[in-house]
C-alpha cells in the first residue's frame, strides 16, 4: 500500500457527472427500479451503474430511500417494477441468499449480530460452501473438520484486523454498538464477496478505529473488491470514496467524484431545501 | 428501570396471575358434572341410543337390550339402555358381535341401517369402543328450498358471529402484537355464563336470556379488562417477548378450557330460552326468528364498532396505535388506556359472540377454541391486525364453511376453512388488506 | 392411602413410557424452537403421523410392519412438514404457529370423521398393528422387570424407547456442534442476517421442521405401539403442550433439556394423578367435588398453569441461566 491516499478515480475517466451516467465497467446496473409503500414512493431510480473495483458512496438526507434501495438491490425486497443486473445476472426472482452467493454481500443499518452465538461463531457462519452445512455430512465430523479449521483461521485473522480478537469467545450480544458494526462488516467479508454493500458501517465507531477501517476498506478495493456504502459523515465520504451518488426522495439527483458533489446545486437543494444558494457545509450534518 | 421497581412489577405480575386464576375459578365454581366410569381390565363397548323427538331434540331411548356374542357365537354379556339411552358392556379381550335386540325397541322406532346389526368390534384390554346404532329414516341432506341460498344464509350467520368474536382478537394483535390464543375461551366463557344465568339461574332465579346476555357482556368486558391489567400490562411493562406472551396466552387457553370442562362438564348443553322455534319458510330458504334477530344484532354491533373506530376519538386512537404504536405515543395518545379499552371491548364482543353462537348451536367446553381457529382463518384472510380485514375475512370464512358442505361431509366442514387459511398464506400472506413489513 | 403406589408411579413417570413419548416429541420441538426459532404448536400432528403412519400401513393398507415404520417415521412426517412449512416458513414466526395449531384441529376432525372410518377407524382409531414388534420381545410377558415397574411387554417398549432416545440425543448433539447446527442457530437469532451471508434460510428451516417432526413422529409411534392403538384423542391439540412444557422446563436449546423436562413433568403428573385418584377413591374428596374422570382433566390444567408460570418466571428453564437461550428472547 502506498503512503499517498490511493484512489481508483482513473476508473471513472470519461464518465459524465450526471445522474444515471454509464460507467466504463459496471458490476451492478439498476434500471427503472421503483418501490412504493402505499402512496409513498420510497425509491424511483431511473438508472444507476456501479463501477467495478471502486468505492462508491450513496448519500442523501434521512428517508431518501437509501436503505430501501439497498434492499431492492440485494433482493431483500422486491421492486414494483424495474430490473437489476449483477455481473450480468438478472436478479429478478433470485432469492436474497443466492444474491449473496453470487458475490454481493450486504450489511444492515440496524445491526444484526447473532446475540446468543459467540463472536467466532458469527464469523465462521460467513464461510461459504461449507461441507458441514449438510445435515447428513454434519453427522460425520471428519468430513468437515479440516475445512472448519481453515475457516476459523481466516475468521481469526479478520477479527484481529477489526480489533475484536479479545471478544472472540464472548456472546455477540455482549458487544457494544460500534463493535457490532465491526463484527457485521468482518462477517460480511468472510463470504469473500466481489462486492460489499455497507449500510452506514461507521455509525458509532470511534474515530481512531474508523481511520484504520477506512484504510482497510481501501485495501479491499485495492484487492479488487467493489464497495458501495451509505454514509452521512461527509468527511469520510470525501476521504475514501471514488465516486458519490446522491439520493433524495427516492430519486438519484446527482453523481460525480466527491469534490464535485459539495458544490452541486441539486444536492444543496435536497439537503437544505430549494432556493438556498450558499455552498454546502455538510460537515454540520 | 431500577431494581426495586423491577421487583415490584414482578410481584405485581405474580399477584395478577393469581388474581385472574382465582377470579376465574370463583366465577365458574357453580356448575356440576356427572361421573363417567373408567375401564381397566377387559374392554368396554358402549354407545348411546338416541332419537329425535317432535321438537327435533335428541333424546335417549331407554330399555333397549344389547347383547354381545363372542366368535363361537356364545352370548357373553348383555345390557339395557338407561333413561338417557346410554349403554355399556365390559367383555374380555377379543372380537364380538354386538346385537341390538330389535324386539325391545319402542313401537314406531326402527334402525336406520338394519343390515349393520349386529356390529362387529374388536377389543383389547383397557380399550373402549363406542358403537353407533342410528335410529330413524336416513336424514335428508337439504332442508327444503334452495340449498345454495340456504347455505349462504347459514354461512352469513356463522360469519357474522366469527367476525364479532374476531374483532377483539384482531385489535389486541394490532395494538399489542399479541396473538391471544386465550381469546377463544372468552367466547366459551360468555356462552357458559349465559347458560348458568339462563338455565341454572342465580339464587334460584332463572334470568330470561336478554337480561342475562347484557350481564354476560358486562362480565366478559370486565374480566377482559382485569385480565389485561393483571397479566398483560405487567408483562408489557417488563418488556416480555412476544413468544413468551404467546406461550402464556396458550397456557391460559388450556387452563381455562379445562377449568370449564371440570365445572361445566363434557356434554353439550342448550340454552333454555328460544330453543325451539318454528322456522319461517321463505321460499328460497328457511330461517328461525331467533336467527334473524341474531343476524340483525350482529350487523348492528359490527356497524356500530366500525363507525366507532372511524368516528370517535377513542376509535381513531385505537387505529393510530394499531398503525404505529411509537408514533401514537409521541403524539400524546395514552397508549395503555387505548389497549385497556381494546381488551374490554374485545372481550365483551367475544362474550356476546359466545352467547349468540350458543343460541344457534349448543354450548360446550371447547366451542371457543374451535371458533378461535376459524377466527384465525378470518383474520389471516383479512390481514393480521386490521379491524375491517378481520370483519370481511370472517364473513368469507363463514360462507366458505357452509358452502363447502356441498362437496365435503358436514362433519368435516371446518377442515375446508382451515385449508383455506393455508392456501391464503401461500398466495397472499399479507391477507386482503394487510401490507408487507420493513426489512433492514 | 397407598403411598407405595404413589411413589412407584411417580418414579415410573420419570423413566416410563410417557416419558419416552414426550421426550422424543420435545426433542423435536427443541430442534424447531430451541435451535431454529420455529414456533410449532402442532407437534401432536407429527406424533399422530408416526402413530397413524404405522397403524394405517398395517391395518388399512395391509402392508407389513417394516413398511409401516417407513411410512410413520419418514413419509408421513415429511409430507406434513411440507404442507405446513411451504406456506409459512417464508413468513413471520406466528404464521407457522397458527398453521400448525390449525393442522392439529384438521387432524382431529379428519381422524374422527365417521365418513373416513374405513381408513382411520374414526374415534376408536386403529388397533393391533404392532404384533411384529412384540414378536421380538425377549422378556417374559408374565414377569415384572426393573424393580417391578414394568411387565414384560412394557419393558420391551421402554427398552427400545431408551435406545431410540439415546440415538436421537446423539444426533442432536452431533449436528448442533456442526456448521449445520450453526446455521440453524443463526436463523433463530436473525434470519435476515443468515440470508445476507448466503444461507438458504427457508431450506434450513424446512430441514429443521422435517427432522424435528420425525422425532415427534417417533414419539407418537411409540405411544401407538405401547398401547397397540392409534386413537385421535391421544393426539389432540393440547397434547402438543405437554411437549412444550417439557421443553421449557428442561430449558430450550440444551441437548438434554427436553429429557430432563419430560422426566420431571411426568414425575409430577403421575404423582398428582395417582395422589388425586387415591384421594377420590378413599373418599377424602367427595364425588360432588371431583370424580375419577375429572382427575384426568386436572393434568391438563396443570399443563396450562405450567406454561403460564414457566413463561413468566422461568423462561430459561429450571436449570438455565439468564444468559442462555430463553423463551423470552424474542
Ligand atoms: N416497509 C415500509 N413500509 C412503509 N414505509 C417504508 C417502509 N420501508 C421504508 N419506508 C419509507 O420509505 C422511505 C425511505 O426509507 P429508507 O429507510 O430507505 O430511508 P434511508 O434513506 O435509508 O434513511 P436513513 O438515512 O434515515 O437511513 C421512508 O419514508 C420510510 O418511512
Ligand atoms: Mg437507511
Amino acid at each position: 500500500m502506498t503512503a499517498e491516499p490511493s484512489t481508483a478515480q482513473h476508473l471513472f475517466d470519461g464518465v459524465p457527472f450526471e445522474p444515471g451516467a454509464a460507467k466504463n465497467d459496471p458490476i451492478l446496473v439498476a434500471d427503472g427500479v421503483r418501490r412504493a409503500f402505499g402512496g409513498l414512493v420510497a425509491v424511483d431510480v431511473d438508472h444507476l451503474e456501479v463501477q467495478r473495483g471502486a468505492i462508491t458512496a450513496l448519500i442523501g438526507p434521512n428517508g431518501a430511500g437509501k436503505t430501501t434501495f439497498f434492499n431492492l438491490l440485494t433482493n431483500f425486497d422486491e421492486p414494483d417494477t424495474g430490473s437489476r443486473l449483477f455481473e450480468g445476472n438478472d436478479l429478478a426472482g433470485v432469492s436474497a441468499y443466492k444474491v449473496a452467493n453470487l458475490g454481493m454481500v450486504r450489511t444492515f443499518q440496524l445491526t444484526k449480530s447473532l446475540s446468543k452465538m459467540t463472536v467466532i461463531d458469527n464469523m465462521c457462519l460467513g464461510g461459504t460452501g461449507q461441507t458441514g452445512e449438510s445435515f447428513f455430512k454434519a453427522l460425520f465430523p471428519f468430513l468437515w473438520r479440516r475445512q472448519e479449521a481453515e475457516i476459523t483461521e481466516r475468521a481469526d485473522a479478520l477479527l484481529e484486523r477489526f480489533k475484536l480478537s479479545h471478544m472472540r469467545d464472548e456472546f455477540a450480544g455482549t458487544l457494544s454498538g460500534g463493535q457490532r458494526k465491526l463484527l457485521e462488516m468482518a462477517r460480511a467479508l468472510m463470504v469473500k464477496p466481489n462486492m460489499v454493500m455497507l449500510d452506514e458501517p461507521m455509525a458509532g465507531v470511534n474515530p481512531a478505529l474508523k481511520q484504520s477501517l477506512l484504510d482497510h476498506v481501501k485495501g479491499l478495493r485495492d484487492e479488487g473488491m467493489t464497495v458501495l456504502f451509505v454514509e452521512h459523515d461527509m468527511d469520510m465520504v470525501q476521504e475514501i470514496s471514488d465516486w458519490v451518488v446522491v439520493m433524495a426522495e427516492g430519486r438519484i439527483i446527482a453523481e460525480g467524484p466527491p469534490e464535485s458533489i459539495a458544490s452541486n446545486q441539486a444536492v444543496i437543494d435536497a439537503y437544505l431545501g430549494a432556493h438556498h444558494d450558499s455552498a454546502l457545509d455538510l460537515e454540520a450534518d | 428501570m431500577g431494581g426495586v421497581q423491577l421487583v415490584a412489577t414482578f410481584a405485581r405480575a405474580r399477584r395478577g396471575v393469581l388474581a385472574v386464576v382465582v377470579a376465574f375459578l370463583v366465577l365458574l365454581g357453580l356448575g356440576s358434572n356427572g361421573p363417567v366410569s373408567a375401564q381397566e381390565e377387559g374392554g368396554e363397548v358402549k354407545g348411546s341410543l338416541v332419537q329425535k323427538n317432535e321438537e327435533g331434540e335428541r333424546v335417549g331411548v331407554p330399555s333397549v337390550t344389547f347383547r354381545a356374542f363372542d366368535e363361537s357365537g356364545a352370548e357373553v354379556a348383555s345390557t339395557t339402555t338407561g333413561e338417557d339411552g346410554a349403554w355399556s358392556m365390559v367383555v374380555p379381550e377379543g372380537t364380538y358381535d354386538i346385537l341390538l335386540d330389535v324386539e325391545t325397541l319402542p313401537d314406531g322406532v326402527a334402525l336406520r341401517n338394519p343390515d349393520k346389526n349386529p356390529a362387529q368390534v374388536t377389543l383389547i384390554d383397557g380399550s373402549s369402543k363406542s358403537t353407533l346404532f342410528p335410529l330413524g329414516e336416513p336424514e335428508e341432506s337439504s332442508a327444503g328450498g334452495n340449498t345454495v341460498i340456504q347455505l349462504i344464509v347459514d354461512g352469513l350467520k356463522l360469519g357474522l358471529i366469527i367476525a364479532m368474536c374476531a374483532i377483539g382478537l384482531s385489535l389486541i394483535y394490532g395494538t399489542t402484537g399479541l396473538t391471544n390464543f386465550a381469546h377463544g375461551e372468552a367466547v366459551t366463557f360468555g356462552a357458559v355464563m349465559a347458560y348458568l344465568l339462563n338455565n341454572a339461574g342465580v339464587f334460584g332465579v332463572q334470568l330470561p336470556l336478554i337480561p342475562a346476555t347484557i350481564i354476560v357482556v358486562v362480565i366478559c368486558g370486565g374480566v377482559g379488562g382485569l385480565f389485561n391489567r393483571t397479566v398483560w400490562r405487567p408483562m408489557r411493562r417488563r418488556g416480555a417477548s412476544l413468544v413468551a406472551a404467546l406461550v402464556v396466552s396458550i397456557g391460559f387457553s388450556i387452563f381455562f378450557r379445562y377449568v370449564i370442562l371440570f365445572t361445566f362438564g363434557g356434554r353439550a348443553k342448550r340454552l333454555r330460552d328460544y330453543q325451539i322455534q318454528e322456522q319461517w319458510d321463505l321460499g328460497l330458504f328457511r330461517l328461525a326468528p331467533k336467527d334473524l334477530v341474531l343476524m340483525i344484532i350482529s350487523i348492528a354491533v359490527l356497524v356500530g364498532v366500525a363507525s366507532a373506530l372511524q368516528l370517535t376519538r377513542m376509535g381513531k386512537a385505537m387505529r393510530a396505535v394499531s398503525d404505529n404504536r411509537d408514533l401514537a405515543e409521541s403524539t400524546g395518545i395514552d397508549v395503555e388506556r387505548v389497549i385497556s379499552l381494546v381488551w374490554i371491548f374485545g372481550s365483551a364482543l367475544a362474550g356476546l359472540g359466545g352467547v349468540l353462537f350458543g343460541l344457534t348451536e349448543s354450548i360446550n367446553w371447547e366451542m371457543g377454541f374451535r371458533i378461535l381457529l376459524l377466527m384465525f382463518a378470518g383474520v389471516t384472510l383479512g390481514g393480521l391486525g386490521t379491524a375491517y380485514g378481520a370483519l370481511f375475512g370472517s364473513i368469507i370464512v363463514g360462507l366458505f364453511i357452509q358452502l363447502s358442505t356441498l362437496i365435503i361431509p358436514t362433519d368435516m366442514k371446518n377442515v375446508g376453512a382451515l385449508l383455506m387459511l393455508i392456501v391464503i398464506l401461500l398466495i397472499r400472506p399479507q391477507g386482503l388488506f394487510g401490507r408487507r413489513e420493513r426489512i433492514g | 392411602m397407598d403411598w407405595g403406589a404413589i411413589i412407584q408411579n411417580s418414579f415410573r413417570g420419570f423413566i416410563g413410557e410417557p416419558f419416552i413419548y414426550f421426550s422424543l416429541a420435545a426433542m423435536g420441538l427443541n430442534m424447531h424452537y430451541g435451535y431454529t426459532g420455529l414456533l410449532n404448536f402442532g407437534q401432536a400432528v407429527f406424533m399422530a403421523a408416526g402413530a397413524y403412519g404405522l397403524s394405517m400401513a398395517v391395518v388399512t393398507l395391509g402392508l407389513n410392519f417394516w413398511w409401516g415404520l417407513l411410512l410413520g417415521i419418514v413419509v408421513f412426517p415429511l409430507l406434513l412438514a411440507l404442507i405446513m412449512g411451504v406456506p409459512t416458513l417464508r413468513l413471520r414466526a406466528d404464521y407457522l404457529a397458527i398453521v400448525t395449531i390449525a393442522a392439529s384441529e384438521m387432524f382431529r376432525i379428519i381422524a374422527r370423521s365417521p365418513s373416513l372410518d374405513r381408513w382411520t377407524g374414526s374415534s376408536d382409531g386403529l388397533t393391533a398393528f404392532a404384533n411384529t414388534f412384540y414378536d421380538f420381545n425377549p422378556f417374559d410377558k408374565q414377569k415384572r422387570y426393573f424393580f417391578g415397574l414394568f411387565i414384560g411387554n412394557q419393558m420391551w417398549v421402554v427398552l427400545i424407547g431408551w435406545i431410540v432416545l439415546s440415538i436421537v440425543v446423539l444426533i442432536v448433539w452431533m449436528t448442533m456442534r456442526s456448521p449445520w447446527g450453526r446455521v440453524l442457530r443463526a436463523i433463530r437469532e436473525d434470519e435476515d442476517a443468515a440470508r445476507s451471508l448466503g444461507k438458504n434460510a427457508y431450506w434450513f428451516k424446512m430441514q429443521s421442521l422435517m427432522i424435528g417432526g420425525m422425532f415427534g413422529a417417533l414419539g407418537g409411534m411409540f405411544r401407538a405401539i405401547g398401547t397397540q392403538s392409534a386413537q385421535p384423542q391421544n393426539f389432540i391439540t393440547d397434547v402438543t403442550f405437554f411437549a412444550w412444557v417439557a421443553l421449557i422446563l428442561g430449558g430450550a436449546a440444551k441437548v438434554g433439556g427436553p429429557i430432563a423436562g419430560a422426566a420431571i413433568l411426568y414425575g409430577i403428573l403421575n404423582f398428582t394423578d395417582v395422589f388425586l385418584r387415591q384421594l377420590v377413591e378413599n373418599g377424602y374428596v367427595p364425588e360432588s367435588v371431583m370424580d375419577g374422570t375429572q382427575v384426568g382433566q386436572v393434568r391438563f390444567m396443570l399443563i396450562g398453569l405450567g406454561l403460564i408460570l414457566l413463561a413468566i418466571y422461568r423462561p430459561q428453564g429450571i436449570f438455565g441461566t439468564k444468559e442462555e437461550m430463553a423463551l423470552d428472547d424474542r
